[in-house]
């Protein structure tokens, strides 16, 4: 499962791709936690532009991220949603911890 | 009311099985002729149900997970997945939204996504006999196709 970031001042943009489900999950969120943790940012645009499915795997993956930030003191966003991992995570009420951005 | 299709297979509780589970569901159903929609719906629903047997049936151990797809003349598609492990005590406190017993890697949201993108769930659950998941959902039947 990849992920691709890049650091723009005290911005970490970190975008993933393919399928978010358990068994790419725990790859994902160690990728996350290793990125976050080398470039201790203010804020993170997570951005999920190339989801091509998501369950509730992708819940926990959102969660993690955002408890780390949160712990750092920053905060989190979410980017370029699609229709379908916007409608799994809105049932667990992650629009309303963390912005959906463009 | 009779099936007009049917499918059935069996696979092990591996977690490359998921993504197998899915696409296999999703290859069924588009005999319906489905929107994007409702086949994302139908792969989530299918996922959250094999992942529970992966994760939480078989905790420590390999195990049969099966399936079995069927297709109704009103355009129902049911999808019963099954396993023969742990089974769960309590299947209502389960089937509650944000219960889970899974911990941080867990969000306790798998039964609600199931119930909400299906029409109807039903979960059947004998401990240390297994647990069986009905879904059904009805695809629209769109014009001039
Ligand atoms: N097939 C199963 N066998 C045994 N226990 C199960 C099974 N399916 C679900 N459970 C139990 O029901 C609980 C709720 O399941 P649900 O799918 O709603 O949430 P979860 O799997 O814990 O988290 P999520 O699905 O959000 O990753 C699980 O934590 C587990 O205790
Ligand atoms: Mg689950």
């Amino acid at each position: 499962m990849p992920v691709s970031c890049m650091e723009t001042g005290q911005t970490l943009t970190a975008k993933i791709a393919g399928e978010v489900d358990h068994h790419a999950a725990k790859d994902l969120m160690a990728q996350l936690g290793r990125e976050i943790d080398a470039a201790l940012p203010q804020s993170l645009e997570l951005d999920l532009g190339g989801v091509s499915f998501m369950d509730s795997s992708g819940i926990a993956v959102v969660l993690r991220s955002y408890k780390r930030m949160k712990e750092l003191g920053g905060g989190m966003t979410l980017r370029q949603v699609p229709p379908h991992a916007a409608k799994v995570l809105r049932a667990a009420g992650v629009d309303k911890l963390i912005p959906f951005l463009n | 009311m009779k099936p007009i299709n049917e499918a059935k297979m069996t696979f092990l509780s591996r977690s490359t099985n998921e993504g197998f589970a899915r696409t296999a569901a999703a290859c069924f159903a588009a005999q319906l002729d489905p929107t994007l929609d409702e086949i994302n719906d139908i792969k989530t629903a299918v996922s959250e149900a094999v992942t529970n047997c992966i994760v939480h049936a078989y905790p420590d151990r390999l195990g049969v997970v099966s399936m079995r797809l069927r297709l109704f003349e009103d355009n129902t598609l049911e999808i019963v997945i099954k396993d023969s492990g742990v089974g769960i005590p309590d299947v209502d406190r389960a089937r509650k939204p944000l219960y889970t017993t899974g911990g941080a890697d867990r969000s306790g949201m798998g039964f609600t996504i199931m119930e909400s993108f299906m029409d109807t769930l039903k979960v059947r659950s004998v401990q240390e006999k297994g647990t069986t998941v009905t879904m059904r959902r009805r695809v629209s039947r769109r014009l001039g196709g």
